[in-house]
């Protein structure tokens, strides 16, 4: 009998502990991907035909036409510039007073349950959905795309600001109040020097991605670079494009590292 | 000139000056580029259209209700086509992206001046791309439907998740790897009981992460053309069915917020 006990070889226990879960799970997946993958049309006959025009755009990039629609891409970028540092300002400066609302430490119940609503609804649409009505509302252009993304805004920065303040260390904002400070100088002298290191850095992030979504709001007309870049897809504009590609790229690198130095440099 | 000595009563303040004075300077450039900006936009806005939104507001608002709730029989073939989307491009994404990170990670990697300057900049790259945009290309290339939608959700996530997987990599408890190897494991060995059992549970919450921040975009990129929901969507709102049109956004609400909870539960379990 030891000598079969001997011979046993070590095996790498099973990453689920329950054999039934472990093959409910493989089981659930396989009968999953069939499904899915036997109810997915996929056209291979348009697929094949597109392949030299997808080589195409590729080649496109080598090199891209900047100078075909050099004005447009100006205009359009800058657009999308100006949404993108407008909305960032007026969103953080709206999402301050519902941040503040919706820290559960600072704020009554009413108030509390109040501004973490608004903030749920703000977050649960995708900014392209909500650019479709803006627009509708507010007609074609940028103040539709600063709209947008100033909805956006609210609700990315306050809920972050309300977690913030609920994470801050509640002995100093005591110590300020103990002072007799009113309402507003302890916010200002007790809560805000807390937050204020991470939340400029959050403050440059969102505008990080406010120009990053400014890039395709202009595809359902929310102004900036994005209906340009839809307009010369659907001319099988290639090279132009590339162009526009590469320009949004080369932005949203340069602000990446910019508000990463930044950010550092704040902290 | 007389001998008093004349008392200075310093109040106290939260600057000296000149950081008070680079402050207000600070201020005045922020607030410079941001009216700029602003009038650049009001230059390019029709206000009475602006002025007139309440009452559109008002009026699409009246329109949209009640939602047409018979309509859900033709919905349930997009929604499985958007969930389809989201969960076959994940998979694709993680499937190209567990070798990249593995290239990326500063501990890992083969080379860290060939092989890593290229995997960060297919991550790079990846992300900075929307992948609407990564739609709207791939819808002229392939052809409009589900497999540009799966192709374009898979090369958006490629970056995300492997730029969160290499920096999980590199934060990796070397002593444990240390000891695998001391066992005489090979660097495939090493690999596969050294490094992988330690960053398991960062992937499994990354792509699950990932999955849900995917069933949110799919939701959307029919509007290029791309499958799923988003094409009746935006066949409703061409044709202005505003109560199919409050259907849809009710069934997107729903199945985002499911896609949330789920995720949620996944990786409360996992971590």
């Amino acid at each position: 009998m030891s000598l079969a006990l001997n011979h046993r070889r070590w095996k790498k226990p099973p990453a689920i502990k329950r054999a039934w879960l472990r093959w409910t799970l493989i089981l659930g997946a396989a009968i999953y991907l069939s499904l899915a993958l036997g109810t997915t049309h996929v056209n291979w006959a348009r697929v094949w035909e597109g392949l030299p025009r997808g080589a195409q755009f590729i080649t496109a990039f080598f090199p891209p036409n900047f100078s075909g629609r050099w004005s447009e891409i100006v205009e359009g970028i800058s657009e999308s510039l100006w949404m993108t540092v407008v909305a960032t300002v007026v969103g953080i400066a709206l999402s301050i007073p519902v941040g503040i609302g919706a820290a559960r430490n600072i704020s009554p119940a009413p108030v509390y349950y109040f501004c973490r609503s608004v903030l749920a609804v703000s977050r649960s649409f995708q900014e392209i959905i909500l650019a479709i009505f803006f627009v509708k509302l507010f007609g074609f252009g940028p103040f539709a795309g600063f709209v947008t993304l100033t909805f956006a805004t609210i609700g990315f920065y306050g809920k972050l600001l309300a977690e913030d303040i609920e994470d801050m260390d509640a002995s100093q904002a005591e110590a300020v109040r103990a002072t007799g400070a009113g309402w507003l100088q302890w916010l200002n002298f007790g809560v805000q020097p807390q937050v204020m290191p991470r939340m400029i850095g959050l403050g440059l992030y969102r505008l990080d991605i406010n120009f990053r979504e400014s890039a395709v709001i202009g595809i359902v007309g929310g102004g900036g670079i994005g209906a340009t870049l839809d307009t010369s897809f659907n001319r099988y504009e290639f090279d132009s494009a590339a162009a526009i590609i590469l320009v949004i790229i080369a932005i949203v690198m340069l602000t990446e590292y910019s508000s990463g130095y930044l950010r550092r440099w704040v902290q | 000139m007389s001998g008093t000595a004349v008392i200075v009563k310093k109040v106290w303040q939260r600057r000296d000056r000149k950081t008070q004075f680079a402050v207000w300077a600070a201020w005045l450039f922020g607030t410079a580029v941001f009216v700029y900006c602003f009038q650049l936009i009001s230059e390019r806005t029709i206000w009475a259209f602006v002025l007139d939104a309440p009452a559109q507001a008002g009026d699409l608002g009246a329109r949209m209700v009640p939602p047409a709730w018979s309509y859900i029989h033709y919905l349930w073939r997009p929604i499985w086509d958007t969930l389809n989307i989201a969960t076959l491009g994940t998979i694709i994404s993680i499937v190209i992206a567990v070798p990249i990170a593995y290239c990326a990670a500063r501990n890992t990697t083969p080379s860290v001046a060939f092989v890593r300057p290229v995997a960060l900049f297919i991550i790079v790259a990846s992300r900075s791309i929307n992948s609407l945009i990564w739609a709207l290309m791939l819808v002229t290339i392939v052809g409009p439907g589900v497999f540009a939608g799966i192709i374009a959700i898979g090369l958006r996530s490629i970056g995300f998740v492997a730029k969160l997987l290499y920096e999980a990599i590199e934060e990796i408890d070397e002593s444990q790897v240390e000891a695998v190897r001391s066992t005489g494991a090979t660097p495939a060995q090493t690999t596969v009981y050294g490094i992988v059992p330690q960053v398991m549970p960062a992937f499994a919450g990354i792509s699950v992460f990932r999955w849900d921040i995917n069933i949110r975009e799919s939701t959307v990129l029919g509007l290029v053309g791309a499958g799923g929901i988003g094409l009746e969507l935006n066949a409703a709102i061409t044709q202005l069915y505003w109560t199919q049109v409050s259907l849809m956004l009710l069934v997107i609400i729903a199945t985002v917020i499911l896609s949330e909870w789920v995720s949620a539960k996944v990786r409360h379990a996992i971590i």
